[in-house]
């Protein structure tokens, strides 16, 4: 009796791998299970009836060929972000600046076309455009990765703190071009990507071509695989003879010029201008949830960031007071990180009789 | 009063935003959970806070009544939003990263939703209680105005931390939980109850901080929207304060100095500056943070270092 401890009715053991069927409906379960939380949350926070709610979501985003093209657009922004930070957390390295790294890779761009829009054809404005974009953006992840090539210095709050500076000297310059303090700088007329059916089309495409290549990237080559050999095991990817903080500093800087690559997107083909606020808006942080949920894959990748977005703008126009579709997308997000647990392992419950064996057993 | 004084006096109030934060983190940390859940779950805590102010506007609730409520509420908020984190990261040991991220997001999200609703217009509903979180210097027309009750209630409380910490039986199952968790389980350390524990007490502390930064820093309907920039600071003050709450007071006023640095050094150096200026000093303590992080890795000394198990999830089967 004295040495009874108090046990839980169940424990936990670890699944052997669970087919993919089986694992695709819990997840299909989680969502479904959070997004009726969400519709009882609509109902008690911004008085909407479920079904208004649903019918809504569906409306903001599907009624009209432009809400359908916008959300293509918005996916495709947010893919390309999402796919920019895979190659590094393949290797397990902890990029969270994605933010920052588009952003930096905007601002260059409107830069290059803010002094040298009038004295170079479009064409080669944009070449140049894209060339400081990504030197930007790669910049920015080379930066931690070789402190943490070299030093082991923590990268998550590394890339943190570079989102800031980024947005820092995005704030920097437009005080400098633009005299009269408003702090926004109106759209430029120069450096704009060519209109292909209408300019969203041509974003997309771009967005689609690098999935692929990311894709044959990370399970065609060797650089590749190197990747995943590093995000496994460091010792192991040594003990094969891969030099581990070369991979480290070349993956970063494919990761940061990915996101230099969507910076000059947006600029090219969407704000033609720069904003701390409002160019990546948050959506560096979102990217590596999209990129987690995908389990990595480039192009599962498509479904979960088309997931998000649909989330996003469904709810956007839902409740009049700000911020709703973070709630939902927050509260769906927990669901499906916590649904993982279910996926990886399984709980046994005790048989009443077997409880009791802790005195000689 | 002594422009440098005054310009000190301002640090060191705004830099307890950064120690609550901190504190609570380190609280998280200590016990091998990187929380990046910090910014939302201040923004929580402010927006929680207010709400226990709006619904006591108008009554006659004794003003010390009322603060004390007010603070209690933004505890719990915090405490709430510290289960959540750790029934995902703990009993379903998610991913720590990925977690906390959602929680940003989520706990931002609410606060704007709640905070959205208190206009300019009907601000007084909770600013009615500033001269109460003020006290004792609330008509005072200096710096000295933000030196309120929370503000001790943050120096006190990491004090505490510290010596719980390094001095106690429990901050020593704590920080062994933290260092090596399969170790402090086979010694019989309930290694579920501490995480939890320690990650829930840990947020609420944070959350402390957003109410800190609205009521008594700021006072203003629109504070809340800077919150979440500077609840990533208390993040990475951690690393700069080397997981010591008693440091991190020191550190917290050394943010602040840098954080005010763009309006206040020129005019107290008596330079004039440019006003595009202003924001490559606004980037100072985030390169300042930088710089800390690399020397401290390269310093590389075994007392600096993280918890071995930070960030790792501890599943009792797989040792």
């Amino acid at each position: 009796m004295k040495n009874r401890k108090f046990e839980l009715p169940f424990h936990i053991v670890k699944r052997d791998t669970m087919p993919l069927w089986k694992s695709l409906a819990v997840r299909v379960a989680a969502i479904v299970i959070s997004l009726l939380l969400c519709s009882v949350l609509s109902v008690l926070l911004i008085n909407k009836s479920p079904l208004v709610f649903f019918e809504t979501m569906f409306k903001a985003v599907f009624s009209r060929d432009i809400l359908i093209w916008q959300f293509a657009k918005d996916t495709a922004v947010l893919l390309c972000i999402a796919l920019a930070i895979t190659p590094a957390f393949r290797m397990r390295f902890w990029n969270i600046g994605a933010e920052g790294q588009t952003l930096i890779g905007a601002l260059a761009a409107v830069t290059v076309a803010f002094y040298l829009g009038e004295s170079l054809p479009n064409g080669i404005l944009l070449i140049v455009m894209f060339a400081a974009a990504v030197l930007a953006g790669g910049l920015w992840g080379f930066l931690p990765a070789v402190f943490k090539a070299k030093w082991n210095a923590n990268e998550t709050l590394f890339t943190l703190m570079m989102n800031y500076v980024a947005m820092e000297l995005v704030n920097f310059c437009i005080s400098v071009w633009v005299q009269s303090g408003s702090g926004v700088l109106t759209p430029l007329s120069v450096g704009h990507l060519p209109t292909v059916l209408n300019s969203y089309f041509l974003l997309i495409a771009i967005v689609l071509v690098i999935t692929v290549i990311i894709h044959i990237y990370l399970r065609q080559t060797k650089q590749g695989y190197e990747i995943s050999v590093v995000g496994e095991s460091e010792n192991t990817a040594r003990y094969v003879g891969i030099e581990v903080n070369k991979v480290i500093i070349r993956t970063m800087i494919i990761s940061g010029a990915i996101c230099g690559i969507a910076g000059f997107l947006i600029v090219g083909a969407l704000d033609h201008t720069v904003s701390a606020e409002s160019t990546v808006g948050g959506l560096g942080f979102i990217a590596i949830m999209v990129s987690w949920l995908a389990k990595f894959n480039p192009l599962a990748m498509i479904g979960t960031s088309a997931f998000i977005t649909f989330l996003r703008r469904g709810t956007k126009n839902l409740a009049i007071r700000a911020a709703f579709p973070d709630i939902v997308v927050g509260t769906v997000l927990f669901f499906i990180i916590g649904c993982e647990f279910f996926i990886n392992y399984k709980i046994k419950f005790r048989k009443a009789n077997t409880t009791d064996k802790g005195g000689k057993a | 009063m002594n422009p440098f004084l005054d310009y000190l006096l301002n640090a060191i109030s705004l830099g307890m935003t950064f120690l609550l934060g901190c504190t609570g983190e380190i609280l998280t940390e200590k016990v091998g959970h990187l929380n990046l859940g910090i910014p939302g779950i201040m923004s929580v805590g402010g927006a929680c806070g207010c709400i226990a102010l709006k619904l006591m506007y108008g009554s006659n609730i004794p003003p010390a009544l009322i603060l004390i409520i007010s603070i209690l509420a933004s505890f719990v908020g915090g405490l709430l939003m510290g289960a959540i984190y750790s029934f995902l990261t703990v009993s379903l040991k998610a991913n720590q990263n990925v977690t906390g991220l959602a929680m940003t997001t989520f706990g931002v999200g609410v606060t704007k939703f709640i905070m959205s609703e208190f206009s300019v217009k009907n601000a007084h509903q909770f600013l009615y209680a500033l001269e109460y979180f003020r006290f004792p210097f609330a008509k005072n027309e200096t710096a000295l105005k933000y030196w309120g009750v929370m503000l001790y209630l943050a120096v006190i409380i990491a004090l505490v931390t510290s010596f719980v910490l390094s001095r106690t039986r429990v901050g020593l199952h704590l920080r062994a939980v933290g260092e090596n968790p399969a170790a402090a389980d086979a010694v019989g350390i309930n290694v579920t109850l501490y995480k939890y524990g320690s990650t829930c007490i840990g947020s609420g502390i944070a959350a402390l901080g957003g109410l800190y930064y609205i009521m008594n820093y700021m006072g203003s309907a629109e504070a809340y929207k800077r919150i979440e920039s500077l609840g990533w600071l208390a993040v990475a003050l951690v690393i700069f304060s080397l997981w010591k709450p008693h440091l991190s007071i020191i550190a917290s006023t050394l943010f602040g100095m840098l954080y005010i640095a763009g309006t206040r050094l020129p005019t107290l150096l008596g330079i004039k500056i440019d006003t595009s200026a202003i924001y490559l000093f606004q980037m100072l303590p985030y390169v300042v943070t930088i710089i800390v992080l690399i020397i401290s890795s390269i310093r590389n000394k075994k007392e600096n270092q993280p918890p071995a198990s930070l960030g790792l999830p501890y599943f009792r089967e797989e040792r």
